[in-house]
């Protein structure tokens, strides 16, 4: 039975620069208890087009142009404010991305499931709260009587969107709209959350649309796949079809790009440079380093502050010429500990020795030469770039204050540096928020580099990018650690995307190094249970290995 | 897309050297109402610059036996209850009103932006003390303060800009503080201490151009303010004395006649609402074309 059925949905966009055909007439369907997930990169319109169905899409500048969406017999376009705030509250359910910008941080957990049943069910405050306390146990919160007067920030990430499917729940809703459920979580607890999604699903046979820009996400919880790009549905199908008989285009592009990690393992390419340079002597060497936090909350003027012991006791050595990559979850430490080694924080204890040098004595003074010869690349290349200087002024500062360049050689340098980071030409006297985020990345590796630096920190640089994106990039810094013969320490929580950049592999754990190795051996036979989780949970774009995989996790239930 | 500019306009470009306030011009040449109010502003200052030379009357020139006279063919803008031309007297309280909203504003600017990048940069102990600071000032009867300064170094105009410029930094202080804590959390401030960059290299190049946004609106509104602080000051004998005048000083004098002869009111009160509608088109017109995300077509 068709639950939802959209035809030639149709919104555009009115801006200053002409109409945006964000949504340009797309038609699916979806079935109860059916499972549709929409998969496409960001700007590609799948977002709009689920929020066009409630009208959630700002009006001006956005406009449904045309097309129909029978929800349950009724149109869903054409129906008044008042039928839509009923459908929004009982039939149709969203969650979002971000979890904590969806939850009012001045109340409880509890007086925010209940308001709906409240309002839209006419249910008294007791009896509300009952079946609050219900299906927060349902997904999974433990000890739900308790939790219901907490506060979101109380809960963490993956807690918070469980409360948030709960919030999504509660009002029985036949069809869930899940924008992104799971891009903000970490791989472990992302894997809890598709599950719990799919197991409630069967549960009330409720229909699903999913919409990601992860497609090994999707192949563990779709029965259909629509494949969107700029505002069209370019291929749409069965999930096995999309997954292992891609007709279009772009479907293959996309699969095509999904980080070597995530890729079934029989295709896996043989590991890159593991042997070649393990006769170099180490660049970095850090032993014992303590990083500590003072969680200053109770005021600074008390002295029994809560210690947080971001980096605890990590020694670790890194090879001249070799890509380390360090995965941990948010809240490991990696990012720490990778500011710390830079002197970006102040460390506790321990010592960080760079080519012989030992930084954590050096001046401020002393510092400065040793800075040109390390670099960071930064995760979000919106907040990396100053949004005040140009292209040219970004890439030309370094030059200029290091020396390594003259009022006379800085143009010139700064365009050989925009051709190594592949940025046109022209793009020189732009500014910032002029580029996409690959290209701004680009600008930001562009200024990593421009140093000439020995040594580079990427901290989670592909992360904020799209997955055909992300691939660009991340061989684009393949091919300057190539050039420039770069050493780089190279942080995410993706393991795939590690797997595919880095020759070697630091697993961290709150705060501690659990362990080290050669990136396939590590992949093939983890040691240490932490790791063994962490690959574990990784979503493998193959449909067929993802479903065996919930039968096995249902059998380990059990 | 790689040759829509040439290459020799790159490299002009780059050798000139490339400023936000160059691209700011350019941006601000095409804003119609933004340069309406600098020409408005640029007229005031020249007609205050020469007013000894263009005024029709003597500032203290008074002629009794007319006394407060309606605007007429002689007497453009009227005549005050001393018969004095008002269109003199307002052009040569343009000198002391122009001068004190600049000086001032430009004191408080000076020292608030320098005072509150410092502590926002800084943070922790040095930025708790320097807002104590600013906390403790805020509290000091700001009249006290002001007679304090007037019996320590005598009367004096100059004193009398500095006075205000000295209380008006504070709020620019706590602005500006406000504007770089959220700003040093950003990664690019992070990247530029990992490229070796000083400290004060920072905040000069990464750190004051992005809080300008603010800083201008809330300096086109701190002018207007400090043209009527110095009326009240000189209203009490703290200021400029008559026959001296100033705009805001005429304004006082004009409300207390304003039933009898409106036009001493309304003549000095319209030149100042000019002068502050100009800079609040200058002052939007400025903040947009310093934005590089504004549109720039």
């Amino acid at each position: 039975m068709k639950l939802l059925k959209v035809d030639n949905l149709t919104t555009h966009f009115h801006t200053r620069e002409g109409v945006v055909k964000a949504v340009d007439g797309i038609s699916f369907s979806v079935n109860q208890g059916e499972t549709l997930a929409i998969v496409g990169e960001s700007g590609s319109g799948k977002s709009v087009a689920c929020y066009s169905l409630l009208k959630l899409i700002p009006q001006p500048p956005g406009k449904i142009v045309a097309g129909s969406a029978l929800f349950d017999g009724r149109d869903l376009l054409q129906a008044d404010e008042s039928t839509l705030q009923n459908i929004r509250g009982n039939d149709i359910a969203i969650i979002f991305q971000d979890p904590m910008t969806c939850l009012n941080p001045y109340l409880t957990v509890g007086e925010q499931l209940i308001e709906p049943l409240i309002y839209h069910h006419n249910i008294s405050r007791k009896n509300a709260a009952v079946r609050a306390t219900e299906i927060l146990g349902e997904v999974g919160i433990v000890e739900p009587e308790k939790r219901m007067g907490s506060y979101p920030h109380e809960f963490s990430g993956g807690m918070r969107q469980r409360v948030m499917i709960a919030m999504a729940l509660i009002t029985e809703p036949k069809l869930l709209i899940c924008d992104e459920p799971t891009t903000a979580l970490d791989v472990t607890i992302q894997a809890q959350i598709l599950n719990l999604v799919k197991a409630l699903q069967i549960k009330r046979n409720i229909a699903v649309i999913f919409i990601s820009h992860d497609l090994a996400v999707v192949a563990g919880v779709a029965d259909n796949v629509a494949v969107m790009k700029d505002g069209l549905i370019v291929e749409q199908g069965p999930v096995d079809e999309i997954f292992y008989r891609g007709q279009h285009e772009y479907t293959k592009k996309l699969l095509a790009a999904i980080p070597e990690g995530a890729k079934p393992l029989s295709a896996q390419s043989p590991p890159m440079n593991t042997d070649k340079k393990s006769e170099h002597k180490p660049l970095l060497s850090i032993s014992a380093l303590k990083t500590h936090f003072h969680d200053y909350s109770g005021g600074w003027l008390k002295r029994n502050q809560k210690v947080i012991k971001a980096v605890d006791d990590v020694s670790l050595t890194i090879q001249q010429g070799e890509i380390l990559g360090l995965v941990g979850e948010s809240g490991s430490g990696k990012s720490t500990l990778g500011r710390s080694i830079l002197q970006l924080v102040p460390i506790t204890s321990g010592s960080v020795v760079f080519d012989g040098t030992e930084l954590t004595r050096l001046s401020p003074t002393q510092m400065k030469p040793v800075r040109r010869r390390m670099q960071m690349i930064f995760q979000d290349p919106y907040s990396s770039l100053n949004p005040r200087m140009t292209v040219f002024d970004t890439l030309a500062e370094p030059l200029l204050y290091h020396r390594l360049a003259t009022r006379k050689t800085v143009t010139a340098q700064v365009l050989a540096l925009m051709d190594d980071v592949g940025l046109a030409r022209a793009a020189i006297r732009k500014y910032p928020h002029e580029f996409s985020g690959g290209q701004r990345q680009r600008i930001a590796v562009g200024r990593a580099i421009s140093t000439k630096p020995e040594l580079v920190i990427a901290d989670e640089p592909v992360s904020a990018l799209d997955v055909t994106i992300q691939a660009q990039i991340l061989d684009l810094i393949l091919a300057l650690v190539e050039k420039h013969d770069l050493t780089m320490l190279f942080i995410s929580h993706d393991l795939s995307v590690v797997r595919y950049i880095a020759d070697r592999i630091a697993v961290m754990h709150h705060g501690k190094l659990v362990e080290t190795g050669i990136t396939e051996p590590l992949f093939s036979a983890p040691k240490h249970d932490y790791t063994k989780k962490l690959l574990s949970a990784i979503p493998v774009a193959d449909p067929v290995k993802e479903r065996q995989r919930q039968v096995d996790l249902i059998q380990l239930g059990n | 897309m790689s040759s829509s500019i040439p290459a020799a306009e790159i490299l002009e470009y780059a050798e000139k050297g490339t400023s936000l306030w160059q691209d700011a011009w350019i941006r601000l040449r095409k804003n119609t109402l933004a340069l309406f109010g600098l020409g408005v502003i640029l007229t005031l200052c020249l007609i205050a610059l020469m007013t000894p030379f263009i005024a029709p009357y003597g500032y203290e020139e008074q002629n009794l036996l007319l006394g407060a006279a309606p605007p007429s063919a002689e007497h453009w803008l009227g005549t005050d209850i001393f018969g004095r031309d008002m269109l003199t007297r307002i052009m040569y309280g343009s000198r002391v009103s122009l001068m004190v909203g600049f000086i001032a504003t430009g004191v408080a600017l000076a020292i608030g932006v320098l005072w509150g990048t410092i502590a926002g940069y800084a943070g922790g102990r040095v930025d708790a003390v320097m807002m104590r600071i600013v906390d403790i000032l805020y509290a000091l009867p700001f009249m006290i303060f002001i007679v304090l300064l007037m019996v320590v170094f005598g009367r004096n105009i100059l004193l009398l800009f500095l006075a205000i410029g000295a209380v008006e930094w504070l709020t620019m202080a706590r602005i500006v503080r406000g504007q770089v804590l959220s700003l040093r959390r950003q990664e690019f401030v992070e990247a530029a201490v990992s490229l070796g960059l000083s400290r004060w290299t920072i905040i000069r190049r990464h750190l004051i151009p992005n809080t300008l946004g603010p800083v201008i609106v809330y300096t086109t509104l701190t002018i207007p303010s400090v043209m009527l602080l110095e009326a009240f000051l000189s209203f009490l004998g703290l200021g400029i004395q008559p026959p001296q005048s100033s705009w805001g000083l005429l304004i006082s004098y004009g409300v207390e006649t304003m039933e009898e002869y409106p036009w001493l009111l309304l003549f000095p009160g319209l030149t100042l609402s000019i002068t502050l509608f100009a800079l609040n088109f200058l002052g939007d017109g400025l903040r947009d074309a310093l934005d590089p995300k504004a549109s720039r077509d």
